[in-house]
């Protein structure tokens, strides 16, 4: 569906996108991760036909995006990053006025908003303006604006962004729901979202993709580098020579705090699970545990993390 | 062609859903009032053999509302949805950059021209307890709306520009006037500048002189000059907009 084969983006000063290749098959929801001017948002708008690629071969669904633009825009809905909308339009006209301005006849442009009306929950403020509903309902319309010309690709910049978390979950069920008739690019900075709604992830930073895999696959690379963490009460000497007993604990680090508390960091090799191993072992030795948990590691950490063999290299 | 209707549609809607169009509507039918209360005055204490349209041009109040309105309604047109962030929804539709361009300007026209209908009010109470059509030429009233029509265009065209040129709507007003009053200014150089012996200088200086053009509409006098150059000037204000909008797609 999506074919990038070495884009480069740049802006004058500063190169944006520094040749980048992925493809997207048909039917995908593909995430695309990354911190703020990862260039995410310009690989979007090259995508979108809203800005030329500096270099590089782009396709959507097998059409140049530069010459046949008008072709590849009647099969994408673009959402871009913070959903600018007319604010002085009611909903339902906004989406006719959008459905009509995609080429959608005057009957098909009807049924179309009626359908997507019903599909984005709408139904109760059609006829409300769209400067007076709330940041979700604007997030719905916007949606509701993507995917109101039946587009074989959806385009979303950022769709949670600045909701409350209910509102946030209604709309990654919407996206979720899109999955089956749609292909679907979602670009994100949160990893849960994309762990969430993606079957497969980009990761981009400063213009280039370090990592494209399944969420699942990027939890195992991470898991590899993610620490147990543990309050027990026991000495210190105690809970030192118990844990270079552990063949598994690559490295350890034991640190006092209030009470009679230890603060123990573990490195297990292999990135191995030693959490139910850890409360036997306290259960067998009597120890008082007041936290085991293994440390989530944040899109940082895998940015980190996949950026560290290329400094190796 | 639908593209380009439903995009008239929307441009015009936006104008009267919002307060902005009827201020603008509101301060131009005031304007125009106050020439024609100027003018009534006028026709009390003396007769005049000139038709009423071109004591109501007489009145400078034309200029005025040229001038300060046309900016007005144009600023808006792109340098909003830039800032708005909506041209990328405009943008990322099937709709071509030149569809854009005369939708907005059709849009911006169609207003304007709107705006000036008052004025038809205006002459209609004369000619009503005026006893009689005297004073009153229809063909006059055509030729002064035919100018009202060309003039108007170029203006606005030179808005879109102006607006297609920045994000800041300000910024596209404040560009939009200072042009229009440099082409109000210039109209003044055929009679500052003595050019002897005519030539092609003396014929490029009266090119600009769209006081006296337009005193000729408002008169009922239709030379064909000035309506070629209008259009001229209205085709190619409208092409550098495009040229503007496509830019965005050199590399």
């Amino acid at each position: 569906m999506i074919e990038v084969i070495d884009m480069t983006k740049r802006y004058a000063g500063h190169t944006a996108v520094r040749g980048i290749s992925f493809t997207v098959g048909r039917g995908e929801i593909v995430g695309l991760l990354g911190p703020n001017g990862a260039g995410k948002s310009t690989t979007m708008r090259i995508l979108s036909c809203f800005l030329p690629a500096t270099s590089g071969t782009v396709r959507v669904a097998g059409l140049d995006v530069f010459r046949d633009s008008r072709e590849v825009r009647r099969r994408i809905g673009f959402m871009p990053e913070n959903n600018p909308l007319y604010p002085e339009m009611r909903v339902r006209e906004y989406l006719k006025f959008r459905a009509r301005l995609k080429g959608l006849g005057w009957r098909k442009s009807r049924q179309r908003v009626d359908v997507v009306t019903e599909q984005c929950g709408l139904t109760d403020v059609s006829k409300r303006i769209i400067g007076q509903l709330s940041k979700g309902y604007r997030q719905r319309v916007g949606l509701a604006d993507a995917l109101v010309h039946e587009p074989d690709l959806i385009i979303l910049d950022e769709p949670t962004v600045g909701l409350d978390p209910h509102q946030i979950r209604s709309v990654r069920q919407l996206i979720k729901g899109l999955a089956q008739q749609h292909t679907v690019l979602i670009s994100t900075h949160i990893l849960p979202e994309a762990e969430m709604t993606c079957n497969r992830m980009l990761i981009m930073f400063d213009g280039r993709i370090l990592a494209a895999d399944t969420p699942d696959n990027l939890q195992k690379l991470m898991a590899s580098n993610s620490q147990i963490i543990v309050e027990i009460a026991a000495s210190r000497a105690d809970l030192e020579e118990c844990w270079s007993q552990i063949p598994e604990i690559e490295q350890f680090n034991v640190s006092a705090t209030d009470g009679d508390y230890q603060r123990c960091a573990l490195t297990p090799r292999n990135g191995e699970d030693l959490r139910p191993r850890i409360h036997l072992l306290a259960t067998q030795r009597r120890w008082i545990i007041r936290e085991l948990t293994r440390s989530r590691h944040s899109l940082e950490d895998i940015y980190v993390q996949v950026t560290k063999p290329e400094e190796d290299n | 062609m639908q593209a380009f209707l439903t995009l008239v549609r929307r441009e015009l809607a936006a104008y009267f859903v919002s307060v902005t169009g009827y201020i603008i509507i509101g301060a131009a039918a005031f304007l125009m009032g106050w020439s024609f209360d100027v003018l009534i005055r006028g026709l009390q204490s003396d007769p005049t053999p000139m038709p009423l349209t071109e004591i109501f041009y007489d009145t400078l109040m034309f200029w005025i509302i040229l001038l300060l309105l046309a900016p007005v309604i144009t600023m808006r047109l792109f340098a909003q949805e830039k800032a708005a962030g909506t041209f990328e929804t405009l943008m990322t539709t099937p709709v071509s950059d030149m569809q854009v361009v005369l939708a907005k300007f059709s849009g911006a026209f169609i207003f304007f021209m709107v705006m000036w209908l008052p004025l038809l009010a205006c002459l209609w109470i004369v000619l009503h307890f005026g006893g009689g059509p005297a004073g009153f030429d229809l063909g006059a009233l055509g030729a002064t709306f035919l100018g009202i029509f060309l003039l108007g265009g170029v203006f606005i065209a030179m808005g879109c520009l102006a607006s297609a040129i920045t994000r800041t709507q300000m910024v596209a007003a404040m560009v939009s006037l200072a042009a229009g009053f440099s082409l109000f200014m210039a109209s003044f150089l055929p009679e500052r500048v003595a050019i002897d012996g005519g030539g092609w200088r003396e014929q490029l200086v009266t090119c600009f002189a769209f006081r006296d053009q337009m005193r000729d509409f408002a008169r009922g006098a239709v030379d064909t000059r000035p309506i070629v150059f209008y259009l001229a000037l209205t085709f190619f204000f409208l092409f550098l907009t495009l040229r503007v909008l496509e830019s965005r797609r050199w590399k």
